[in-house]
């Protein structure tokens, strides 16, 4: 028999609810029926494993996964690194860390892109990377820049870096927004102001580590992700001897 | 043990093919192709069938901007990691037609996996749809319309309350594919799991 521990309930109230309305296109995007809880079965505690043949070399390094030979993206070049681990504090080893961002003027490489700012030919703005065996993780960046988007009259978003982890299986997977400490523009952002809380917002702004940047080279920003942790198997266990 | 929240989602946002698939963007060069492209990658035995689908907002239009994955077990009901026959990724990820958003998987027949109390679950398709204005990705499932005695002792199927959206979970037969829409909001809107 196959026998499955099942992962922590999701807190609901600690994410974005679907519909809020200041952030628009929410609204005809956003299931109006709650979703149907299930125990979580193989299906959602397995999930893809990529290997690190999967990489190339310069795979976490956005300053120059792009661009001409001997030329580098424009912008202040920062390191981020953190650790991914689950909401019991177990590191997630192995699992594919994926980056997208503006470049420094706050312009993305889309065709759908309308702000003013220019592209930068040696930026493409998108990275990946495989935490190891500790669930460290590190890329190689400029800090995107903030970038106005249609929504309100005038909203803005503030710098940020969208970040993608598989984790260990389908019931984990997640998207999210890396923030930078000390930025005013975090407080004033429809997308951010989704997640209820002030607490919950404030765990994904990355703080800048000092002792951590490279001199004459790189800042460092922190920046740890959780994931969805497995439950515990000793009551289970219990349970079922019972 | 120290506790910890989940990091809070975000929503994916317009340009999250950038990320997950620079290649389909004409963003070349980065990583030699994007992930999730192929799922048989070899010879396995099995069905191959053709999965298309679309997902629709609250108006009934397509979204064009979505990213969608799928999660399946291979023929036998095992998964790649666990068991599941060669040349078989079970996993797959579509950021839809450029022009339509309609989203393509060539993937197998899953087999029946086994739900957590052993008894066998019909089979199934995981799905995740991220997108624009999706603050939580959304998972779900696609079962199969033409597997009614299976569907009927489903331990998922058998429990959802509300036995008449059970249609919106089930793929169906057009000519050489099945087609599995996924609407978001109003008439028909699909069962989303919390799980
Ligand atoms: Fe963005």
């Amino acid at each position: 028999m196959t026998k499955t521990n099942g992962y922590a309930a999701r807190d609901r109230s600690w994410h974005p609810p679907a519909l809020t309305p200041l952030y628009k296109t929410s609204v005809t995007r956003s299931p109006r029926f709650a979703p149907i809880g299930a125990a979580t079965s193989l299906s959602e505690e397995t999930g893809p494993v990529f290997g690190h043949d999967i990489l190339g070399a310069k795979d976490n390094d956005l300053i120059t996964n792009f661009a001409a030979p001997g030329e580098m993206a424009i912008g202040p070049r920062i390191v981020v690194q953190g650790h991914v681990r689950d909401e019991f504090g177990r590191p997630v080893p192995h699992t594919l860390v994926e980056v997208w961002q503006a470049n420094a003027g706050g312009r993305y490489r889309h065709k759908k892109e309308g702000y003013l700012a220019p592209l930068d030919p040696n930026f493409g703005g998108c990275g990946r990377c495989i935490t190891d065996e500790n669930g460290f993780y590190e890329f190689l960046t400029v800090k995107p820049g903030p970038y106005p988007w249609p929504n309100g009259p005038d909203d803005w978003r503030p710098a940020h870096i969208h970040v993608s982890v598989f984790g260990h299986s389908f019931a984990q997977r997640l998207i999210t927004q890396m923030y930078f400490e000390g930025d005013p523009m975090i407080w004033q952002c429809p997308i951010v102001g989704t997640i209820p809380t002030r607490e919950a917002i404030e765990t994904l702004v990355a703080k800048l580590d000092r002792p951590g940047s490279i001199p004459m080279n790189s800042l460092c920003y922190q920046f740890d992700i959780t994931l969805r942790g497995r439950r515990q198997t000793m009551f289970e266990n219990r349970m079922e001897g019972m | 043990m120290n506790r910890y929240k989940e990091s809070p989602s975000q929503t994916a946002g317009p340009y999250v093919h950038i990320g997950c698939t620079p290649n389909f963007l004409g963003i070349d060069g980065i990583f030699p192709e994007d992930l999730g492209t192929t799922i048989i990658t070899g010879n396995p035995e099995g069905e191959r069938i053709t999965i298309k689908g679309s997902v629709f907002d609250g108006t009934g239009n397509p979204l064009k901007d979505a990213l969608i994955e799928i999660w399946q077990a291979d023929p036998s009901g095992k998964f790649a990691g666990r068991g599941g026959v060669e040349g078989f990724t079970g996993w797959g990820r579509s950021p839809g037609d450029m022009d339509t958003g309609e989203f393509t998987f060539e993937t197998l027949k899953p087999g029946r996996v086994p739900f957590t109390d052993g008894r066998l679950q019909a089979p199934h398709v995981t799905f995740w749809i991220v997108a624009r204005g999706i603050n939580l990705g959304l998972h779900t499932r696609m079962y199969f319309a033409d597997e009614e005695t299976a569907n009927a002792e489903d331990p998922i199927l058998t429990r959802i309350e509300h036995q008449s959206r059970i249609p919106t979970l089930m793929a169906v037969k057009e000519g050489d594919h099945y087609r599995f829409d996924i609407r978001l909001q109003g008439e028909g809107e699909t069962i989303f799991f919390d799980i």
